[in-house]
């Protein structure tokens, strides 16, 4: 069994017009133990529901959510969550916002002990110097940063990212992105993330989940990163990999994406395939310019209707 | 420059206050007798030929003033008590009252902004409530309570409780979510939670109220204590006006609105403390 399996997960509101409205439907998927795993789809079609199930802040209609073979069922320390919005307590500092997680963790410790264990993530998120700031005084990247340590520091088993980076500029979440990969791989942590940006889920993720337009989403496929652990921001674009990757979810995105609405029929996958692009072609020389490769992508499992 | 506009702003005021103590200076200042007809009537009632229009001028005031403050906790029995005696007595009653109505409008108020449910029963209540005068409140304190300076303190209660309770409620009601989601995903108990996040995150809502609350209390207890006498600064602008010293009159009422600024200039103190930038 895996780490965290998640089985025939639903959410069904009552519809203003009394019938149900799903937002996402038979959602099944798993996460090893180490693995970083991010979530793609358009807006609206219900990622951050999955995580609020995950995160035990929001209940299913139908499924089941075992991690490490106990039922998710209500918030738990073992599962930390970086929220879209930071959500720091803005009259605390940078320091206190994070002992207010750790005390929650160990509430036998001693200050000393919190201290200690705080500065240690401060100092990892590379925050030094800003300990004592109130969130108000810091950028939005520092702000991310904040909660990203607050997130690690309670040494969770499983760590929930709802697009932590979404609003920041493309140099900062760059300069993140990377101290998240190296945080991720020295602490082996698992991770499920959600994300709009194609490219950071490339560079994070060993597996990435496409998630159809909503109402009623399904996971419609997952697709594992060929690319090898330590990707670099600046190395994967060097890897014919990468493109292959990129135009087999930004085809998604913008054609396959809502051909799997409710009521469309036959292809919605119960268990969502796993796809590999480009590992078929792979074994041939490496392609010089891979603009418009398209081509080159491999025969998608899922098969496209028309 | 903006120095320079608050030290423009200070001396503008300096010279509205210049200008109104010489209007006023002007308008009192004796008149010489009209008619020498009444003369006679005038020595027999025991004055000089100069007639004052009763109403103090700006220089009596300031030697009332001097008085006044010179010796404020003098107590020549009842009805002649030092302005500072009177004071005391006024905001010993208003901090009693408040401090009731903080102890009971707090947890209300916690209360009905954590639920929804409670928050509408008690809704219809408040709203009937709220805008009934604490005055009218006085003859049922005093036929229950039998005491009047216990009602006194009952009316600044009464008066101080609604704008605490709908502060606090709606302080409450608005915290963040995002927040609670926070404690909740951390697994913090229900006490850790009102003390630790809501209650900061409320803090300068309820501030608000209860700097709303002492304004009013502040403006109650001046006509409680006139109603109710004996003691108070309510009660020596009352006797006053009995024996027509409109000098301590006046002077009463700036000490009023002295005090009434100190308290709010607290206040606004506290709310600074609490207010945080999100």
């Amino acid at each position: 069994m895996a780490f965290l399996d998640i089985n025939g997960l639903s959410k069904t509101y009552a519809g203003s017009d009394g019938k149900p409205f799903a937002v996402f439907e038979n959602v099944s998927f798993h996460i090893d133990k180490g693995e970083f795993v991010c979530i793609v789809g358009h807006s609206g079609c219900g990622k951050t529901s999955i995580l609020n199930v995950l995160a035990g802040l929001d209940q299913a209609s139908a499924g089941v959510v075992v991690m490490d073979q106990r039922e998710v069922a209500g918030p738990s320390l073992d599962r930390g969550v970086v929220f879209q919005g930071h959500a720091l307590m803005p009259w605390l500092s940078v320091m206190k916002n994070i002992a207010f997680a750790v005390k929650s963790r160990w509430p036998d410790w001693n200050r000393t002990q919190v201290t200690l264990h705080c500065q240690k993530y401060i100092d990892l998120v590379g925050l030094t110097g800003s300990e004592h700031k109130k969130p108000s005084a810091l950028s939005g990247g520092m702000k991310q940063r904040v909660g990203i340590a607050r997130a690690f520091a309670i040494q969770p088993k499983m760590l929930l990212l709802d697009e932590p980076f979404g609003a920041l500029d493309a140099l900062t979440r760059g300069v993140i992105q990377d101290e998240l990969l190296k945080i991720c791989a020295a602490t082996h942590q698992t991770v499920f993330m959600i994300t709009h940006d194609v490219d950071e889920a490339i560079l994070l993720a060993d597996k990435i989940m496409l998630m159809s337009n909503g109402p009623g989403a399904v996971i419609a496929e997952i697709v594992a990163n060929t690319m090898p652990r330590g990707r670099t921001r600046n190395g994967i674009h060097h890897d014919p990999q990468y493109y292959r990757i990129r135009n087999h979810l930004v085809d998604f995105l913008v054609n396959r994406s809502k051909l799997f609405q409710s009521g469309e029929g036959g292809d919605r996958p119960k268990q969502p395939p796993l796809v590999r692009p480009g590992l078929a072609i792979d074994a041939s020389p490496i392609q010089p310019r891979l603009h418009g490769a398209h081509g080159k992508v491999t025969p998608l499992v899922v098969s496209r209707k028309h | 420059m903006i120095k320079s506009e608050a030290l423009r702003a200070g001396i503008l005021s300096l010279m509205f206050l210049l200008v109104l103590l010489g209007i006023w200076h002007v308008a009192t200042l004796p008149k010489e007798q009209a008619a020498s007809a009444n003369d006679e009537y005038a020595k027999l009632m025991g004055k000089g030929a100069v007639k004052t229009t009763g109403f103090p001028t700006p220089a009596q005031l300031g030697e009332t003033a001097l008085k006044h403050i010179s010796d404020p906790f003098y107590d020549k029995g009842p009805n002649d008590k030092g302005i500072g005696i009177q004071l005391g007595f006024s905001l010993a009653r208003v901090g009693l009252g408040f401090a009731l109505a903080a102890l009971v409008a707090i947890p209300l108020g916690f209360v009905i902004g954590m639920s929804p449910l409670i928050y509408r029963a008690l809704d219809p209540f408040i709203q009937v409530l709220k805008p009934i005068s604490p005055l009218a409140w006085m003859p049922l304190a005093l036929y229950t309570i039998k005491d009047s300076s216990i009602s006194g303190i009952f009316v600044i209660f009464i008066c101080s409780v609604w704008p605490m309770l709908i502060n606090t409620a709606f302080g409450v009601a608005a915290v963040r979510r995002e927040w609670l989601n926070v404690a909740k995903t951390l697994e913090v108990n229900a006490v850790r939670k009102a003390f630790q996040v809501i209650l900061p995150a409320a803090a300068p809502t309820i501030m608000t109220g209860m700097r709303i609350s002492m304004g009013i209390a502040w403006l109650v207890i001046v006509a409680a204590e006139m109603l109710v006498g004996g003691t108070g600064i309510g009660y020596f602008v009352w006797n006053e006006w009995n024996n027509l010293s409109l000098t301590n009159v006046i002077f009463a009422i700036l000490t009023i609105g002295l005090v009434g600024m100190l308290l709010d200039l607290v206040f606004g103190r506290l709310q600074n403390l609490v207010t945080y930038v999100e």
